[in-house]
């Protein structure tokens, strides 16, 4: 049997080597890459050759000191914010309405996939339709405001920089809370209904069982979304590029946008560009190594505590047999 | 337990006042939030088959028009073809789609089924670069496949696809329970080779997770823009989410009738496959965050 494993172990090497070699290619490569040219003088369009800087650390000084920079980093963790807190505080409030055990909503499968149907839309094709609708002077949100006596002639709602950066936080809600409400609605299904049974028999109300059961055992779930989202949004990129390409005022200019910006249009400052990007990186592996942290499998670790604990006993007693025989 | 039951029962013959309330509380904000990810949509498909001149009148009309094939005979005259961006999204997604559930199953298979010296290392390793964003790398991608004159190549957006943690992670996570050591060990007696037996025996018992991962690769690839709009320069390359950007520019101004239009052709293949299979989706979803 131990002989049989150990002959098959190659396969093991073999099976995971397409991933290996394409991340190595594709992720592994690039990211070293990056790493490289934020140290050199590399731009211009289509340069290649690279020299390294005498101030190794000049990109990364000029990045953190540059004011767009500083403002997109703001803007990036506004939007995120105004987005978050609302998209959490919504999908909670329907989680709990629709996994109440006393009310079923009738028509809870339709609203889901309504709900969750702009997240599957392509982004970009989002953004430009809501381009659309806030466009001046002529646009449906004009219109209704001025049919109903809102406004008395059309406005330019995307010239106020809060109303852009508002736009794009919506935009952003609007896709995700569907997306937040399906995953926290799974991770309550999973409670053990019998914890909810015995609230109820000890009487406590909706809120009770709400904040004292429902929040507590869905709180790694919660914490996962908050990072995972958080990661997410500090990649913003196709909302506000499709949206106003970071317009009015660097209003919606977000770190991606950014950084896009910086090594793909005027004076192609790779070098620049790859700074800020590991910047970015550092902040993300941080926020990785929680989402880590949360991620590892807790059984996994208890069964090889166990097994180690077994091995040493049965060790201690082979070693005890051998006393009793010596 | 009676005693539950009979105050619950109790509870539902009385239904109060507040109650009610709540009731139609949760109808209403259900119902608006529902009207909220219609509207935009509807008024995108009504405004598609309006002419321009409709539009300014109204912008906002529930009622379609007749101007269909009138604003496509527009929009197929100038820069944006949705053909060609569908069909470049369709090769580009799908081969997308094949190698990422093909490899990470691979992958998953190698990290359950087989004993070796740095499985546990490379597990964690998985776990720890799955929430790398595209973005932090792409300085150093776009000059490596600058170099090797790969740019408006769409294998650049394919190959990559190979290695997708998140999936193997979500595989690996399927194949624990669902595949059985011991039917392997058997096909193994049978004479079966390591790769037939991955290929006959495993990836039928994982048709549902392939099913649910591949539906996700697809949208998302479908999605990005980030990659393609640094890659490719050619518009004959142009994948949908650029073409659709080509609708902002000035030729478009003031045809607003083909702008909803070309819109409506971008999304449209995707409103097909969510309405199709929208079940499973939102299954899906529901799946990935059990895990978590």
């Amino acid at each position: 049997m131990k002989r049989d494993k150990f002959s098959y172990a190659k396969y093991g090497y073999f099976f995971c080597l397409p991933f290996v070699i394409a991340f190595c290619l594709f992720t592994l490569y690039p990211i070293l890459y990056t790493v490289v040219i934020g140290f050199t003088d590399l731009k211009g369009v289509g340069t290649t050759t690279f020299h390294f800087l005498e101030e190794p650390f000049k990109n990364f000084d000029l990045i953190l000191h540059n004011n767009s920079f500083r403002v997109a980093f703001k803007n990036t963790v506004t939007i995120w914010l105004t987005n978050f807190v609302p998209q959490m505080l919504l999908a909670l409030l329907l989680t709990a309405w629709f996994t109440d055990r006393r009310f079923k909503i009738k028509g809870q499968g339709l609203f889901k996939v309504l709900f969750y149907m702009p997240n599957i839309i392509t982004a970009a094709s989002i953004a430009i339709l809501f381009k659309a609708l806030f466009d001046f002077p002529m646009s449906p949100l004009n219109d209704l405001a001025v049919r109903f006596g809102f406004l008395d002639a059309p406005k330019e709602f995307l010239r106020s920089k809060t109303v852009a950066r508002g736009v794009v936080a919506f935009i952003q809600f609007w896709m995700w809370y569907g997306y937040t409400m399906v995953i926290l609605i799974s991770g309550v299904l999973g409670i053990s209904p019998d914890i909810y049974e015995a609230a109820e028999i000890d009487g406590a109300n909706r809120t009770q069982t709400f904040f004292k059961i429902t929040i507590p055992n869905i709180k790694t779930i919660l914490l996962f979304q908050l990072i995972t989202s958080l990661i997410g949004g500090l990649g913003m990129f196709d909302i506000p590029k499709s949206f106003l390409e970071g317009q009015p005022d660097n209003a919606t200019l977000t770190t991606s946008l950014f950084i896009y910006n910086q090594a793909f249009s005027g004076s192609y400052m790779y070098n620049k560009a790859a700074a800020a990007s590991m910047i970015m990186f550092a902040i993300i592996c941080v926020l990785s190594a929680i989402i880590f942290y949360i991620m590892r499998d807790k059984d996994e670790i208890e069964l090889r505590k166990i097994e180690k604990a077994q091995k040493k006993k049965m060790k201690e007693m082979k070693q005890m047999k051998k006393g009793g025989i010596a | 337990m009676a005693k539950a039951v009979a105050t619950m029962t109790a509870k539902k013959d009385k239904l109060t006042g507040g109650q009610l309330v709540f009731r139609i509380v949760i109808y209403v904000v259900c119902i608006f939030l529902a009207i909220l990810s219609i509207f935009p949509f509807w008024i995108m498909l009504v405004n598609a088959t309006r002419s321009t001149t409709e539009i300014q009148q109204h912008a906002v009309s529930l009622i379609p028009s007749k101007y269909f094939f009138n604003n496509l005979k527009i929009i197929s005259g100038k820069s944006f073809d949705p053909w060609r961006g569908f069909i470049n999204s369709a090769i580009v997604s799908s081969c997308a789609t094949l190698c990422t559930v093909y490899f990470s199953t691979l992958t998953a298979y190698g990290l359950v089924v087989y004993d070796w010296k740095f499985k546990r290392p490379f597990f964690s390793f998985i776990l720890a670069v799955m929430m790398i964003p595209g973005q932090v790398t792409m300085i150093g991608f776009y000059q490596m496949v600058y170099k090797i004159h790969m740019t408006n190549k769409l294998i650049m957006l394919i190959l990559p696809a190979i290695a997708a943690p998140t999936v193997v992670f979500f595989m690996r996570q399927y194949m624990i329970p669902s595949l059985s050591l011991e039917m392997i060990q058997a096909a193994r007696i049978d004479g079966a080779k390591e790769f037939l037996i991955f290929n006959k025996i495993a990836l039928p018992i994982m048709k549902p997770a392939i099913a649910t991962q591949a539906i996700f690769a697809f949208v998302s690839s479908w999605n990005n823009l980030f990659t393609p709009l640094v890659l490719l320069t050619d518009s004959k390359k142009y994948t949908m989410p650029i073409m659709v950007s080509l609708l902002k520019g000035d030729i478009y101004k003031t045809e607003y009738g083909s702008i909803y239009l070309g819109l409506l052709l971008t999304v449209l293949p995707l409103f097909v496959i969510y309405f199709a299979l929208s079940k499973y989706i939102i299954a899906g979803v529901a799946l990935g965050g059990v895990k978590g």
